[in-house]
């Protein structure tokens, strides 16, 4: 029992550094849970953690997160042009000057300390369930650590069709920040929420967000993951669906010394479709860029239908990772599961690893992934050249065109062209 | 229009000459043809004053309305004028037709300080072409050339000529893997576009095109050279006897 044993003191040290929110009895009950099950699966992650294989843990796993700078830019606010109820987070606490009043038709929204500290309280059952779920059959020791020390977060129950979307914007004004934030997401039967996220959020960043989405009930998740260079970010989204559900999230990330990102989707009613998409973009130049996407879904139901597109642009030493997981249980029979990785590597320096996995234990199933990297189409540039387009400008219409099957994933046409807008301006500042 | 004197051209990764001497003036408001058996160098000479990489010019200079071509980059060989119809139109998946022509136009303009068209003035415009050509609006919106036929791409170089409006249009083998309608929309297409300031210079190996666009002037290209120039009448002389017996004889 050595090798466990030895993981355990870069926990213990880094639970020093923080201490658990008090809260009703259940509450505390849920956290201390969350411990028991950290320590019982080995504590944190170590670099010869298979599930860690291409991305290194270690400042994760820290007492006090490396120092990050705070990026100044004079660009306006991800979502600007849109109307929403704005909820924001400087350095991992909530700001309620800056926040909008949480009231909103159809949906109720509570900050978690404020839902914790009730006896009687649907976020009872809900706190830390779906991240339990989501510790098998591989463990995501991050994710249990959210729940024992969640800072801060909000709860959100929607019961109709709230008009505007929800925009939760995480602030980074300290370097050294170490932010945990715990969200829960409840969509009633034949609800239906758009929850938006962006901002680069703390030095680290820590959050786990637990959606259930239940029967013939919608959920639209877009997040925009910036942009502060030295930022770095351990993210998990557990959502379980029900019956004719639907669960799309799309997630666009520049920049980041290290950003991992899990989703893990369990279909337990029939006929529901999730979509999981992302589109990351990092050169090196400026600072190391990393990205993990790591993706777990599992059809435990007939009749659903999975989409997993990733795509990811690297420049200049950047590193790309996907880890993406299809697991077809014996009785999810017509399951229609799809899986898609690729990279463009724009120079010789960058990278990227992918390992894509089926497992199918049903016999009436269409299933396929496939996963790519390649470089610049030289023919293709060479034909846009020859109209006339720079050098510069064909590229970028490249990257785009690389990257539109992901961003086709965002039905919302105002967000689509939001984010487009972002993605062109992060070329434009990254030119050669 | 364009002046080519002497051109030698080599193959970048293996020093292997192609061109050995090219010497052609196309002057504006003549057709020019190039014919030649395969492998005497017509494409490599499209590509090169296309500016693709992968030759390098060993002698001799190429001069577009005055100015040094082979010292530009290919989007500036385009800005001033000059417009390469390929043999092979590349597939591009994920950009459509129609942002690609915009972005090809507005940055020609750009490059030569014109204004850039509004949206509504190149739909307009594109339209009326693109109807000329018998290309319907869904192949506008559709990834350039993605899932096009091979007359449907070569229609769809036409378009682009006729959006672009160069000064120099040089057809590289556009009548290859057409049929017999295909190639005369396609030659209806570049006969609408001859004027007195523009130039061609049409690469074929077949007489056959040149029924449907009228040459003035036709050339014989052999192992890397012009061996022989005379009028139309030298394209039947291909098309009745070979092109061996003008090798013979000019050899």
């Amino acid at each position: 029992m050595a090798h466990p044993a030895q993981k355990q003191d870069p926990l213990e040290a880094r639970l020093a550094a923080h201490a658990m929110p008090e809260g009703a009895a259940w509450a505390r009950e849920a956290r201390e849970d969350a411990l028991s099950r950290l320590r019982a699966m080995g504590g944190l992650p170590g670099k010869r953690d298979e599930y860690w294989k291409f991305t290194d843990p270690t400042t994760l796993n820290l007492p006090e997160p490396p120092r990050a700078q705070c990026f100044v830019t004079d660009e306006s606010a991800p979502f600007a042009e849109i109307d929403r109820l704005r909820i924001v987070f400087v350095d991992g606490v909530f700001d309620a000057e800056a926040s909008d009043d949480l009231a909103l038709e159809g949906v109720e929204i509570e900050r978690l300390s404020d839902a914790q500290a009730r006896d009687i309280h649907w976020a009872r059952d809900a706190y830390g369930e779906l991240e339990t779920r989501g510790q098998s059959p591989v463990t995501r020791a991050h994710a249990a650590l959210n729940t024992a020390l969640a800072q801060d977060g909000v709860v959100i129950r929607v019961t109709g069709r709230p008009s505007k979307p929800i925009n939760l914007t995480y602030l980074h004004k300290s370097e050294v920040s170490d932010a945990i934030l715990h969200h829960l997401v409840k969509v009633e039967p034949g609800a239906e929420v758009t929850i938006l996220e962006n901002g680069p959020a703390a030095a680290r960043f820590s959050k786990v967000m637990e959606v259930e989405v239940a029967d013939d009930a919608r959920f639209h998740h877009i997040r925009l993951q910036g942009r502060d260079h030295e930022r770095r970010a351990a993210t998990h989204m557990f959502a379980r669906l029900g019956a004719r559900s639907s669960y799309k999230s799309f997630t666009m990330t520049v920049n980041g010394v290290l950003t991992r990102n899990e989703q893990v989707v369990e279909f337990t009613g029939n006929e529901a479709i999730a979509h999981i998409a992302g589109a990351a973009l990092g050169d090196g130049k400026d600072a190391p860029f990393h990205h993990d996407d790591t993706v777990f879904v599992t059809h435990d139901a007939t009749d659903c239908e999975s989409r997993q597109v990733f795509k990811k642009v690297v420049r200049n030493g950047a590193e790309g990772v996907f880890q993406g997981k299809i697991l077809v249980k014996k009785d999810a029979q017509r399951t229609d599961g799809y899986q898609l990785s690729q990279a463009l590597l724009l120079d010789d320096n960058a990278s990227f690893q992918a390992k894509p996995e089926l497992e199918i234990y049903a016999d009436d199933v269409q299933c396929s992934h496939g996963s790519t990297t390649g470089a610049i189409d030289e023919e293709a540039l060479f034909y846009l050249r020859s109209r006339g387009v720079p050098e510069d400008e064909a590229t970028d219409l490249l990257v785009l065109a690389f990257l539109a099957e992901a961003i086709d994933e965002i039905e919302d046409e105002s967000l689509r062209a939001d984010i487009l807008t972002r993605l062109q301006a992060w070329l434009d500042r990254h030119r050669g | 229009m364009l002046e080519i004197k002497n051109l030698h051209v080599s193959l970048e990764e293996e020093d292997k000459a192609i061109l050995k001497g090219v010497d052609l003036t196309v002057e504006a408001g003549k057709v020019h043809a190039i014919m030649g058996p395969n492998g005497s160098g017509k494409s490599t000479l499209s590509y090169v004053l296309s500016g693709r990489d992968g030759y390098v010019v060993t002698d001799g200079s190429v001069a577009l309305k005055g100015e040094d071509l082979l010292e530009m980059e290919p989007e500036e060989r385009a800005a001033a004028g000059l417009f390469l119809a390929f043999q092979y139109p590349v597939e591009i998946p994920g950009v459509g037709n129609m942002t690609f022509l915009r972005t090809a136009v507005n940055a020609q303009r750009k490059a030569r300080g014109e204004a850039e068209m509004s949206a509504t003035e190149f739909l307009k415009d594109i339209r009326a072409k693109a109807k000329e050509l018998k290309i319907d609006a869904e192949m506008l919106k559709r990834p350039v050339n993605v899932g096009f036929s091979g007359g449907e791409k070569k229609r769809n170089e036409i378009l682009q000529m006729a959006m672009l409006e160069p000064a120099m249009c040089i057809l590289d083998e556009t009548d290859s893997g057409l049929d017999v309608d295909a190639m005369k929309l396609v030659a209806d297409g570049v006969n609408a576009l001859r004027s007195e300031g523009r130039g061609f210079l049409v690469i074929t190996h077949y007489q056959r095109l040149l029924n449907h666009i009228k040459p003035d002037v036709v050339h014989i290209m052999s192992d890397g050279k012009i061996v022989k120039s005379g009028g139309p009448e030298l394209a039947l002389e291909v098309e009745e006897n070979g092109y061996a017996d003008i090798l013979a004889e000019v050899a």
